[in-house]
């Protein structure tokens, strides 16, 4: 989650959602997503909001946040009724950071219970965390499958130490299998993430990442080219010409190579950056924000989309906390994007999916540019003439580019 | 200051005398002018706006005449009051025909030099021009006050140049007015009164015509023969049109109406036109019942020598580019124009001028006075070519240069003048030859200053020859040039192609030996200015179907943001939102995109920046 938080509308702090949410809710999925913003230490890439012990000042504590995001929970369940939002069961529930493993397995259990009381899981609900090959343990990992997680996403980054180093990631490497046999031993579902693209990394750097990764046979991989943002070490490194900045034909190239060798191990692409064994190892919890499901995100800087509605907490863990005891809304702003914004995001969200977009749902003149698009290889020319916009493996590489077009911009 | 003054209409030739005062910019003609303004009595001190005469606010903030105004002073000299009639004369090089037009209404001229820099080569042709229309010369130094001024060396420059003793220099200051007096009275002692015939039919010389918003057009006039009266009809003598004076009078500064002007008399005439083309310089007034035969002669429809294409950069400003430029034409009978249509950059005009400056004035006119933000094409020649067929063509544009085999090609030649001290003779040598000139002849004017001639194409001065004159001069050289004839060239078009396509803004007629190096300066340029498409774009040049440079940018590989989950989703809209905003700004050359930026800096002749 980007520590940047967008412009919008101020939001009230009762919290309550606009009548017409309850009627766009109807028919949605409701997931849950736990911001918990804690890091060991900050990594040199990272412009996420989260806090090493020391950044995060007084007024907050890793110790009370269990105790503090739950109370947003019983928030939420109160603002959701008071606005007629249809009561559904939720669907998947995704712990993510900073480090969630961070926190004690049984804080993290008592947050789930949380949700749990609330709202109660559908049945065969997806619950997933985060977590460092570090921050876990034979133990953690099996307290938390007790407690109803069915899944983890370890950031392994990659297998390669020099690489690591750059990132400023401090797990060893050789952790990463160990935690891998835990969780399976666990009965959990295993995702790892890998980061491509860092400076000085080499093809054959990568080629060791990719086949480490699937060395230690996960359900599901995700791939992200390193994305240098403002304010992090790393681009005050680059500035200083002290690392090589990163490069698109090198991203590219990487892609290309991950892509394929996932395909030889049996791995197929489901979204840009999202591998899985096959279509019942996907993140359904990941599917739901591409394809227009409803979630509510707590804790600091967490964002939320509640029948159209978008919104986003206040940032800092301690401000955020202030909110929560005052009894208020935790939500900094929020938007309730127009027809034309909608449009614009299914199409970007959509089309990022190897379950595509339908052409039928474009505007005329983005239907006229498909037959573009398959000339130039960017779309799947078969799947276009059935009526649905995939992209190929360039035309991943370039969806931007091709949101433009079926946008006619 | 005189204490009765000769009255306009009634004024014996013998009390007027015509001058005007040769200078070059900067050298303090306008300060000097203003003083004589405030000596003589026409405009009170309290009331002087310094540079008085210098009307538009261009003129001002480049510190340069563009457009001449006649002034009539009282002086009296020995107990005899005269009428000094001060015509000012353009000062730039692209306006020499409306500087001989001034020169032919004055019987003298006042050469006024920069103490402390010299004569300069505008003004050496233009004094040329004076000694050829026969007119006395009063050589003067002006800034005597200027620490650094060397009256005495510029005076045995200006000694040697007009043929009189360094004595006979006079030395004034317009800013202290030390000398202006003096100066004034040597105006009426040394040059001849004009001289005309009174009882014969009106002829009067039109040697400036102004668009005024209230008055419609007014005329500047000399009058040589006869007289011209209030109401009575007059006639155009290069066009018969027949007009009636509705006024007549004399500026001084602020217009006077008078009961007419006389013989040797300078004035103006209003008719109620409205176009500066309906009253043209250089014409013959006369009058429509009682005709004079014979013109004064001399006159010459206005010649555009340098042609560009002027584009709106938005392209919604077109109907208001063209208004602008209707309005411009109603004061500048040199301005023409006509649509033309870019691949590249849409509607927009082509335009005439009569030289670089011209462009340069009229385009921050249209920029400054009417709000117009302008991409303006290379400047080019006009080149006259016979293709196979043997059939001469006029080019204006290099769009029009004829495909296929090409017989002849006929570019404009200029007689060019350039001042520099001795030192420099090498660097301006080497510059003239690599432009093609051909030197003509070698003066020194004095011991260290040298006057050099070149024949030179038009076409290798028109783009930043001055520049690269003031550079390797350390900005000591002086130029002049006027047109001379034209010459058989093997000239050829350099066209540049964005993935094959053609972009006509960028095509240039170059002479065969810097074809190449044309194409590969503008292919290396485009390449650093369109970002990455989706598919290779090769940027060729070409004469014809032969390719002379490539260049190539590569294909992007990847545009995509690695992570959009819930959080990113808003942040990544408004990106996508932004796009669009920036999209409007892009021109498509066949499937490129192109950004306005790119052309803009393509065709300016700095170096790019870095994409």
């Amino acid at each position: 989650m980007p520590a940047v938080l967008p412009d919008g509308d101020p939001a009230p702090a009762d919290g309550l959602l606009p009548a017409s949410c309850a009627h766009e809710a109807a028919g949605r999925s409701m997931s849950f997503y736990v911001h918990i913003p804690f890091c060991s230490v900050r990594c040199g890439y990272c412009d996420f909001n989260t806090y090493t012990a020391t950044e995060l000042g007084s007024g907050a504590t890793q110790a009370s946040y269990a105790a503090t995001v739950s109370r947003e929970i019983d928030f939420a369940r109160q603002v959701l009724d008071s606005s007629g939002i249809p009561d559904r069961r939720i669907d998947t529930v995704f712990f993510g950071g900073g480090t969630p493993t961070l926190l004690p397995a049984a804080d993290l259990a008592r947050v789930l219970g949380r949700i749990k009381t609330n709202f109660g899981l559908v049945p065969g609900a997806e619950v997933t965390t985060e977590a460092n090959p570090d921050s876990v343990s034979s133990e953690s990992l099996a307290e938390l499958a007790a407690a109803g997680f069915t899944r983890v996403s370890f950031g392994m980054q990659s297998a390669v130490p020099h690489v690591l180093k750059v990132l400023d990631r401090t797990h060893n490497p050789e952790r990463v299998p160990q935690a891998v046999a835990w969780a399976r031993e666990a009965g959990l579902e295993v995702s790892v993430d890998l980061i491509y693209g860092t400076p000085g990394e080499s093809l054959a750097d990568w080629r060791t990442s990719v086949e480490a990764a699937l060395g230690y046979n996960p359900d599901h991989i995700s791939a992200y080219a390193l994305i240098i943002e403002d304010g992090t070490k790393l681009a005050a490194q680059i500035r200083r010409g002290q690392v090589p900045d990163i490069d698109d034909d090198d991203h590219a190239e990487k892609y290309q190579l991950a892509d394929e060798l996932f395909a030889a191990a049996g791995f197929s692409w489901y979204e840009v950056s999202n591998w899985s064994r096959g279509p019942r190892h996907a993140c359904r919890h990941n599917l739901a924000y591409w394809q227009g499901g409803d979630w509510w995100g707590a804790g600091p800087g967490a964002h939320s989309h509640v029948g159209g509605l978008r919104w986003w907490n206040v940032k800092h863990p301690a401000a955020y906390q202030q909110r929560i005891d005052a009894g208020i809304s935790p939500s900094a702003g929020r938007e309730f994007p127009d027809a034309q914004a909608v449009q614009l995001e299914r199409t970007m969200l959509l089309t990022r999916l190897n379950t595509g977009m339908q052409v039928s749902e474009l505007e005329p003149a983005g239907r006229k540019a498909v037959a573009g698009l398959i000339a130039d290889q960017l779309v799947e020319p078969g799947q276009a003439l059935a009526g649905t916009i995939v992209l190929t493996q360039r035309g991943r590489l370039l969806a931007d580019l091709v949101v433009r077009e079926l946008l006619d911009f | 200051m005189a204490r009765t003054a000769p009255v306009p209409a009634a004024t014996e030739p013998s009390l007027i005398r015509n001058f005007c005062i040769i200078a070059h910019i900067d050298h303090g003609k306008s300060t000097l002018a203003d003083r004589m303004l405030q000596l003589t009595g026409v405009v009170a001190a309290r009331d002087m706006k310094a540079q008085y005469l210098d009307r538009m606010d261009i003129e001002r903030e480049r510190g340069i005449t563009i457009k001449s105004q006649a002034v009539r002073m009282p002086w009296e000299v020995d107990g005899v009051s005269y009428a000094l009639n001060m015509i000012d004369t353009p000062g730039h090089v692209d306006f020499t025909y409306e500087v001989s037009r001034s020169l032919a209404a004055c019987e003298g001229a006042i050469l006024l030099v920069d103490a402390a820099q010299g004569i300069e080569a505008q003004t050496l042709a233009n004094l040329y021009l004076a000694i050829e229309s026969d007119l006395n010369i009063i050589p003067v130094l002006n800034k005597i006050d200027l620490p650094n001024a060397q009256p005495e060396k510029y005076a045995e420059e200006l000694a040697g140049l007009i043929g009189c003793e360094p004595e006979e220099v006079l030395k004034v200051s317009g800013k202290t007015g030390e000398g202006v007096e003096a100066l004034l009275d040597e105006v009426i002692r040394q040059l001849p009164a004009p001289t005309g015939q009174a009882d014969a039919p009106a002829r009067a010389m039109i040697f400036d015509s102004v668009y005024d918003t209230y008055r419609g057009v007014v005329t500047y006039v000399r009058v040589v023969d006869g007289n011209l009266r209030p109401r009575e009809r007059v006639q155009m003598m290069s066009t018969g049109s027949t007009h009636e004076l509705l006024e007549i009078g004399v500026s001084s500064p602020n217009p006077v109406p008078t009961k007419g002007l006389g013989v040797g008399e300078v004035g103006y005439l209003i008719t109620g036109v409205k176009d500066v083309r309906q009253s043209k310089v250089g014409d013959t007034v006369t009058n429509s019942v009682k005709p004079a035969t014979e013109s004064l002669g001399g006159y010459e429809e206005p010649k555009p020598m340098v042609f560009s294409g002027l584009y709106p950069l938005d392209g919604t400003d077109y109907p208001a580019l063209r208004d602008a430029l209707d309005k411009l034409q109603l004061n500048d009978a040199a301005l023409i124009y006509e649509p033309e249509t870019s691949v590249a950059l849409g509607f927009g005009f082509r335009v005439g001028f009569l030289g670089l400056l011209h462009l340069e004035i009229t385009r921050q006119r249209l920029e400054s006075e009417f709000n117009l933000d302008l991409i303006s094409t290379a400047p080019n020649v006009v080149y006259e070519v016979m293709g196979e067929d043997k059939q001469m063509i006029t080019v204006t544009n290099p769009s029009e240069f004829p495909d296929g085999k090409i017989l002849e090609v006929h570019e404009p030649m200029v007689a060019a003048t350039i001042l520099a001290p001795s030192e420099f003779i090498g660097a301006v040598m080497e510059l003239c030859q690599n432009r093609r000139g051909t030197l003509r002849g070698m003066d020194y004017l004095s011991e260290d200053r040298v006057e050099m001639r070149y024949h030179l194409p038009l076409a290798e001065i028109v783009f930043d020859f001055f520049d690269h004159l003031k550079s390797r001069t350390r900005g000591y050289a002086s130029l002049d040039w006027k047109a001379d004839g034209e010459q058989v060239a093997d000239l050829v078009k350099v066209d540049i192609l964005l993935q094959g396509d053609q972009v006509d803004a960028f095509s240039a007629i170059t002479h065969r030996d810097k074809a190449y190096s044309y194409g590969t300066m503008m292919t290396g340029k485009l390449r650093e200015l369109i970002p990455r498409q989706q598919f290779e774009v090769p940027i060729q040049a070409a004469i014809g179907s032969r390719i002379i440079a490539r260049e190539n940018i590569r294909a992007i590989r990847k545009d995509v943001l690695a992570k959009c989950y819930g959080g990113d989703i808003s942040r990544k809209r408004k990106l996508l939102e932004k796009q669009k905003e920036g999209k409007k700004r892009m021109k498509m050359v066949g499937r490129v995109e192109v950004p306005q930026e790119a052309f803009i800096a393509a065709l300016s002749t700095e170096e790019p920046k870095k994409k």
